[in-house]
């Protein structure tokens, strides 16, 4: 077990590399001179130059890439261009916030569409199965921005049911207060694809020969459903809610955005907008970092699922 | 007579028998819910044609209601009722911003610029302007109204109420709707394209090649599907100042392409060691010519089919870039610039245009979400 892991993380080198290359491709390369973005439309030759000294873009690009490789290991990215805050710092107290809204919104999600899709797979081709599956694909062709706007004005403004926005300082109350209207919308927009996804992993499980001996050894249809059949279509459902962790974390950044929570998706749309370069460049390579990860942790939950399952 | 018969139908059967996309389109045919599907695609996609060719929406920017000028079933309302009593006609009201970090600042001077009024002890004789902010240029902006004014009069008159409702400026919005579905749907299938030429193109190197190639681009695909989507092109877009629609189609489309790269490459591995292919290279195709003239008619049904999910994918992408203000430039009308007006907007109890856009894309994305789904499954019956 251990060598495997050892193994994977070792593979994981190039790709990783892979990315910290792109990424400073596009930023050193693509993006331009960025002394002229941080000196902004008053500059003078010598601001400029002294603002690339102090960045090291003066030097030649491998030198560059050099530092860059530097400030990723050693998790030390200096100061944010454009509130001087160091990125260290960004990270570490922007993460609590958007883990506060995703981690219930990720439980919820993956209960409820599980059950949901178990009781639409068990009625397969019924009118209710495709009802559900029309209601599915209409809800989903709608943006997310129609349902935060509709459900920000409607249940928090004119019904006032949730706070309009905002975020405090203790635990409990982000989360029973501020994070429920934007969990509510999290979990509207996001069941039903897993609904749909979910559905069709249990429809190959449900007409399968074991589902069939389990009813004739007189097994009550909810002790099939959650456990027979749940247990051997977990695989793909473990898969798609792992892949779908990193993606979450940026995911909700328009929905952090609209209730001004403090989290990562919205600095990073600070970031883009101040063009920030450093919080960008650091979130991208540590959440490339982390879905690497996540899909290592997903393989090793294979393993713990199904026991034929062997790690190579 | 009988043998003269079978000998007849023998050769004009051979003729007739159908390829892959004549049995897919009778397939498709006989799906009621995908021709009804297909039909609103194709009504968007004939606006879209007479949008872009300037025969329809040319004047979407004309302002010819009043600002927000209601639907025609609710009747003209007032300004007061508008909410736009005494502003100059080009200029609505700005909406209380509750997000707004310097609310109770304003809201402070607006009060202490009612009180100083009401005292009638102004700030002199230069008027404070809707901020409470004394404004040196009054009096030549104040100016400039009047002339405008004047000439107002020789200009044709605004309506009170449009089919549809107005904007904040006075734009048909149903005009305007019928613009910004151009923008998003051009670009929406603009980046498909580009996304699935790249990922059949690398999908076909890899397979066919095999090896260091192989190799290769697995590894720029892992380095790509490492990276969240929306980070990539949120990343992409804060490089690329530059904004406009030719940016946002390249943003989505060399971002997009690694779904059909997979599928692809996948469909290059197997079909490579077919007979055909050997045949093809018996006779001494090149390996090109092996690539896109034997093997891509045989795998082609799975980009088109990509294609079609990614511009579903990209019409939303685009919608959400363009309302954070990242896509498409200030003038051009989009959904996501209009989502972006209607925000606060619907402040305002304005929601004609929030409605127009979300219905518009809403009814697009659904039609060729369900398109999609026969169309796959029209196109590989062993999946259904």
């Amino acid at each position: 077990m251990a060598a495997y892991i050892l193994r994977r993380l070792w593979q994981m080198l190039p790709t990783l590399l892979g990315v910290v290359v792109l990424v400073f491709l596009l930023f050193n390369w693509v993006g331009g001179d960025p002394a002229y973005i941080l000196a902004g439309k008053m500059s003078n030759p010598a601001q400029i130059a002294n603002i690339r000294k102090q960045l090291g873009i003066d030097e030649s690009y491998w030198v560059q890439l050099w530092i860059f490789v530097k400030q990723i290991v050693t998790m030390d990215f200096g100061a944010s261009w454009s509130t001087g805050e160091t990125i260290s710092h960004v990270l570490s107290t922007r993460l609590g916030p958007s883990l506060t809204v995703l981690v219930p919104l990720t439980i919820l999600e993956t209960l409820i569409s599980i059950g949901l899709a178990l009781g639409v797979a068990y009625v397969r081709g019924s009118l209710t199965d495709r009802m559900v599956m029309i209601a599915c694909t209409v809800g989903m062709s709608i943006s997310i921005l129609v349902y935060i706007i509709v459900f920000q004005y409607v249940l928090a403004y004119k019904f006032g049911w949730f706070p309009v926005q905002g975020w405090g300082d203790s635990f409990s109350e982000n989360l029973f207060h501020y994070a429920l209207l934007p969990i509510l919308i999290g979990l509207t927009v996001s069941i039903a694809p897993s609904l749909r996804l979910f559905r069709t992993f249990f429809l190959d499980e449900i007409s399968q020969d074991y589902v069939r001996t389990a009813r004739a050894k007189g097994l009550s249809e909810p002790r099939i459903l959650w456990v027979h059949v749940l247990r051997n279509a977990a695989i793909p459902v473990v898969t798609y809610v792992m892949s779908n962790l990193p993606a979450l974390l940026i995911g909700a950044f328009l929905i952090e955005r609209f209730f001004s929570i403090p989290g990562i998706g919205r600095e990073i749309i600070l970031a883009v907008e101040r063009s920030d370069f450093p919080v960008i460049k650091a979130i991208t390579v540590y959440v490339a970092a982390a879905t690497m990860l996540f899909n290592l942790l997903a393989d090793l939950l294979y393993k713990a699922i199904d026991p034929r399952v062997q790690l190579k | 007579m009988n043998t003269q018969t079978s000998a007849n139908a023998q050769p004009a059967h051979a003729h007739s028998s159908p390829g892959l996309w004549i049995m897919a389109w009778r397939r498709l045919r006989s799906d009621r819910l995908a021709m009804a599907a297909l039909a609103v695609v194709a009504l968007f996609l004939v606006t879209l044609l007479l949008s872009a060719l300037g025969l329809v929406a040319k004047h979407w920017d004309a302002e010819v209601g009043v600002n927000y000028a209601p639907p025609t079933f609710m009747g003209a309302q007032s300004a007061e009722e508008r909410g736009v009593e005494g502003m100059h006609a080009a200029e609505a009201p700005v909406p209380d911003n509750p997000r707004d970090p310097l609310g109770p600042v304003l809201k402070q001077l607006r009060a202490e610029r009612d009180a100083a009024a009401a005292a009638g002890t102004g700030g002199g004789d230069a008027p404070l302007d809707y901020y409470g902010i004394v404004d040196p240029l009054a009096k030549e902006i104040a100016e400039l109204r009047s002339t405008l004014g004047k000439d107002k009069a020789a200009a044709p008159v605004r309506r009170a109420t449009l089919p549809f409702g107005a904007d904040k400026w006075g734009h048909d919005i149903i005009l305007k709707t019928i613009k910004g579905s151009e923008t998003s749907i051009t670009v929406g299938l603009a980046a498909a394209l580009l996304a699935t030429v790249l990922g059949t193109l690398f999908g076909a190197l890899a397979g066919y090649y095999g090896k260091w190639t192989d190799d290769f681009f697995n590894w720029f695909y892992s380095v790509f599907t490492s990276i969240p989507y929306l980070l990539l092109i949120l990343a992409v877009a804060a490089v690329l100042q530059q904004k406009g629609v030719l940016t946002i189609v390249l943003i989505l489309g060399l971002t997009g392409w690694t779904g059909v790269f997979r599928l692809v490459r996948a469909e290059y591995i197997k079909h490579k060691n077919r007979e055909y292919v050997m045949a093809a290279d018996a006779i001494g195709a090149s390996d090109m010519r092996k690539m896109f003239v034997h093997i891509f008619p045989n795998i082609s049904h799975i980009s088109f089919v990509q294609m079609s999910i990614l511009t579903v994918a990209f019409i939303k992408s685009e919608v959400i870039l363009s309302f954070l203000g990242f896509g498409v430039p200030v003038g051009v009308a989009s959904w996501g610039s209009m989502l972006n007006e209607a925000q606060n907007e619907l402040i305002l109890g304005k929601w004609w245009q929030l409605t127009a856009a979300s219905v518009a894309m809403a009814v697009l994305v659904t039609a060729f979400s369900l398109f999609t789904d026969a169309l796959r499954d029209a196109l590989d019956p062993k999946l259904k």
